[in-house]
């Protein structure tokens, strides 16, 4: 029942949402990081503390992401990663430095405290940046042009823009007073960058990318796809009213912001699915020649039908447990 | 020149000897705490929840290094092996995949329960995510253990069109040297932690500690140590005439056998010549070698000579073996004696705890060194029979392969310092504080 081509859509949308997972929940950790304030540590302590309980188990989506790439289209996996060698080098670089300096600020000397403060911020930074840039080599199927290079610097600087908003809206729900006022200025700034930086992205790349272009403005459903980037454009207009009124009145709706953010997320991440599908390397493998073999597929098939549900439910415990503002994380 | 194997098989090699460090030392530790914590929950006596307290920051720091240095490794196959997931993804692929699911987000999610929810779940709830987080690091050596003991004694598989296909999983993941390779491994976690737990203690008591926590953690880490090393030696012999079944050029390598022979010696000391194909300055236990190996005075061990294109590099087995023994009959005469003298004085002596402070980091020195036995001496294969390294590397640029060797080389040489230093300054901090005063602010770690 389960024939290869099943398996490769099968595969293919887990894959999906293990990366979209990981945009968004590492996304909003990362970004915590990027405003990490290097001049007031007490509110350097309640946001670290607001994403304590959580940045491990969302940098596991990334293991899973690359797991799956690895498991499932092996070809088109190493073919990636040989492409992407440096860059990826630099954003593991920046998740190994960033995971530690996390702990290490809290454990070494208090005169060290600021050091691995800014290396938990400049860390945060480099592996949100080299996560975008390499989005732009892929969606410029690792093309080795002066434009690509430009191209991939910014959608580099627009996957920071991103992850600031993100990280400023759940600090806008998890944080109150003097931080949550700051964190909807951040959020409210981050709002108008990232909105460039989509608007961006999408206007360039069906421009340099002609099969981007016949997918898009060539197609027999344009009109059912119009209001994909409709909707994106209504939520950021939204994003902006909402985080006006949050500034005045900040208690009420203050999840708001993050439920907005997640949508936008959503939204460009079909947008890029339905830009590229079937391909996993654009122009070169689809996801259909690039499967392994079936019975190691359908092997893991059915671990991932029970685990993957387990791990979603055991996700919301974890978020239940740390329901509403943060307090000071404490070993006990 | 070096060149893009050698520099990728360096790479490897640093990127996975720092890794290691980590998870040996939580496989355990995450026990450990359930320990204290369970003791903690039925006697309510403080000195247990101190001994969590201590140990619980140690164990976030270290697992915090084994998490981001393990995302470093799930990258290596793709940039580094891609023949390796070419060849054999579809065994190894399914096995990392259940790492993954079954391991890796388990603990990962607990863990944020177990270090920061004390206050906001039951004390029976919070135990729970303890022993699931624990679980959780003991599932992640299975899987992975699976894998690599697949790849020094692949079976259930076939290969088609150059291709390897799995016939059998439970052959595959149950392989001959599976059983031996993750009891020996969980061993070595224990004593590990055991070491690093007792090595710590002593410090703090040296350094005029005189609260209750550190002698009750000295002891529980001396009583788990004197049990394991033994047993250690037992179960690292068996893996050993396994190996012989299996691997007999390992051996071979590790025993410093040129040529075969009947009635071979056991070496206490050599030094492996590769160029004349034999040992100088050999100090040996006649016939000793056979009666471990064949239990027979006179049993046949094959030589090196019996395997020309298949041989491993003959010193880092031959000395890493050494070494790793050498530790084990160390750590079996300290802990045995140790404990001994605790039991009858109730104290240990200032030597012991120097021998103990110099010991804290042993476990890593013979867990490094039995890997490095395993691994070099499956060379030149990757997967046993099945696939030679040079297949497998990468075509990345030797010099890109350098940069990141060189950039690796750099963080993980700083933020071991940087853990050592950690490790006994937190020590250092805990002496300070007074018997079971209300928490204080230093403890607070995130305030
Ligand atoms: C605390 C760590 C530790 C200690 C004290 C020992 N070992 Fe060990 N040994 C390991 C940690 C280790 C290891 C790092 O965990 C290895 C590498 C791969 C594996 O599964 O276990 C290993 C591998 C390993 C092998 C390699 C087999 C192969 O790959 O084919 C043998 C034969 C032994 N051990 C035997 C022993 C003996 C006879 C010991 C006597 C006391 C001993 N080990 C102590
Ligand atoms: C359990 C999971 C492990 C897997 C799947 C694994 C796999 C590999 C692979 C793919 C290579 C590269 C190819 C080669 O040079 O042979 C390698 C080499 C190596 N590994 Fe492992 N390894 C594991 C554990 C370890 C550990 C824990 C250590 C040491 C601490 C280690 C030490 C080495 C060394 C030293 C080499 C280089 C051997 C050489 O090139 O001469 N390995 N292993
Ligand atoms: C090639 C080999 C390996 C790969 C690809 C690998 C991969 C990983 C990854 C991605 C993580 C982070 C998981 C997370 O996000 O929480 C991790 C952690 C871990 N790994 Fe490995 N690993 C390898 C070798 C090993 C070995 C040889 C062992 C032990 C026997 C081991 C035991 C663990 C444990 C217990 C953890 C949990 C984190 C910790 O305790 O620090 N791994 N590994």
């Amino acid at each position: 029942m389960l024939d290869a081509q099943m398996l490769s859509f099968v595969y293919a949308s887990l894959m999906a949402l293990a990366i979209l997972l990981y945009a968004v929940l590492d996304g909003y950790d990362l970004g915590v990081g990027i405003l990490l304030p290097t001049d007031n540590e007490h509110h350097a302590d309640s946001m670290i503390a607001s994403i304590g309980p959580f940045w491990d188990a969302n940098e596991t989506w990334l293991v899973l992401a690359v797991g799956l790439a690895l498991i499932a289209f092996p070809a088109a996996h190493s073919m990636i990663l040989q492409a992407l060698y440096l860059p990826i080098t630099v954003m593991l670089i920046g998740l190994i430095i960033r995971g530690v300096a996390f702990d290490f600020r809290a454990k070494a000397k208090i005169k060290r405290k600021s050091m691995w403060n800014k290396l938990f911020k400049i860390g945060s930074i480099i592996s949100a940046f080299t996560q975008g840039y390499m989005l732009g080599l892929y969606v410029m199927s690792f093309e080795q042009s002066v434009l690509a290079f430009i191209f991939a610097c910014l959608s580099g600087i627009g996957v920071v823009a991103a992850y600031a908003l993100i990280g400023a809206a759940w600090l806008v729900l998890k944080t109150q007073d003097e931080l949550q006022l700051k964190a909807i200025a951040w959020c409210q700034l981050a709002t108008r960058m990232a909105f460039f930086g989509v608007m961006a992205v999408s206007a360039i790349n069906p421009i340099i990318n002609h099969s981007v272009y016949v997918r898009w403005f060539e197609s027999e459903i344009l009109l059912l796809l119009l209001p994909m980037p409709i909707v994106c454009l209504v939520m950021f207009v939204l994003l902006d009213r909402v985080l006006w009124k949050l500034k005045h009145q900040p208690s009420v709706g203050s999840w708001l912001p993050f439920l907005i953010s997640c949508v936008i997320f959503i939204l460009c991440f079909f947008g890029l699915l339905y830009s590229f599908y079937p391909y996993v390397v654009p122009g070169k493998l689809t996801i259909f020649e690039a499967l392994a073999a079936p019975e190691s597929l359908r092997f893991l098939f059915y671990g991932v039908v029970v685990v993957v549900p387990t791990i979603l439910a055991y996700t919301a415990f974890s978020y239940r447990v740390f329901w509403g503002k943060v307090q000071p994380l404490s070993y006990y | 020149m070096l060149d893009t194997l050698l520099l990728s098989r360096i790479q490897f090699a640093a990127n996975i000897s720092f890794h290691i460090l980590f998870p040996t030392i939580t496989i355990a530790l995450a026990w450990f705490l359930v320990y204290f914590k369970i003791r903690y929950d039925q006697t309510q006596h403080p000195v247990w929840l101190r001994a969590y307290r201590f140990w619980v920051k140690i164990f976030a720091l270290t697992f915090a290094l084994g998490v981001v240095s393990g995302i470093t490794m799930s990258f290596q196959f793709g940039t580094n092996w891609p023949g390796f997931m070419e060849k054999v993804g579809n065994i190894a692929g399914p096995l990392l995949g259940y790492e993954v699911l079954t391991a890796f987000f388990m603990e990962a999610t607990f863990l944020g329960v177990m270090l920061f929810g004390m206050k906001r779940v039951s004390a029976r709830v919070h135990t729970l995510s303890m022993v699931i987080v624990a679980i959780g690091t003991s599932l992640s050596a299975f899987w992975i253990l699976s894998l690599n003991s697949w790849m020094q004694t692949p079976s259930g598989f076939e290969v088609r069109d150059g291709v390897v296909f799995p016939t059998d999983w439970f052959l595959v993941i149950f392989n001959p040297s599976f059983p031996y390779r993750l009891s020996h491994m969980l061993l070595a976690s224990g004593l590990t932690a055991a070491f690093l737990i007792a090595g710590v203690s002593s410090y703090r008591l040296l350094k005029g500690d005189d609260k209750k926590a550190p002698q009750l953690t000295l002891k529980v880490s001396l009583t788990v140590a004197a049990l394991l090393a033994p047993l250690q030696m037992f179960v690292g012999d068996l893996h050993g005439l396994n190996t012989f079944e299996h691997q007999p050029q390992k051996v071979a390598a590790m025993e410093g056998v040129w040529e075969t022979e009947k009635g071979a010696p056991l070496l206490l000391f050599a030094i492996p010549n590769e160029q004349t194909k034999s040992n100088d300055f050999e100090i040996a236990i006649p016939n000793m070698a056979s009666i471990i190996l064949t239990h027979d005075k006179n049993g046949e061990i094959k030589g090196l000579n019996e395997f020309p294109d298949a041989t491993p590099p003959v010193k880092p087995v031959f000395f890493g073996f050494r070494i790793m023994v050498g530790m084990g009959m160390l750590m079996i005469v300290v802990a045995l004696y140790f404990r001994f003298t605790l039991w009858r004085n109730n104290t240990l002596a200032p030597w012991q705890l120097k021998t103990l402070i110099a010991m804290t980091f042993s476990g890593w020195i013979a867990t490094l060194s039995g890997w490095y036995v395993t691994e070099i001496g499956r060379q030149p294969y990757l997967v046993s029979g099945v696939l030679r390294i040079e297949e497998a590397v990468t075509q990345v640029a030797s010099d890109n392969v350098l940069i990141s060797l060189i950039a690796y080389l750099t963080v993980y040489v700083l933020l071991l310092i940087a853990y050592v230093r950690t490790l006994f300054y937190t020590a250092d901090k805990s002496v300070e504080v007074e018997e079971y005063q209300k928490p204080s602010i230093e403890e607070n770690v995130y305030a």
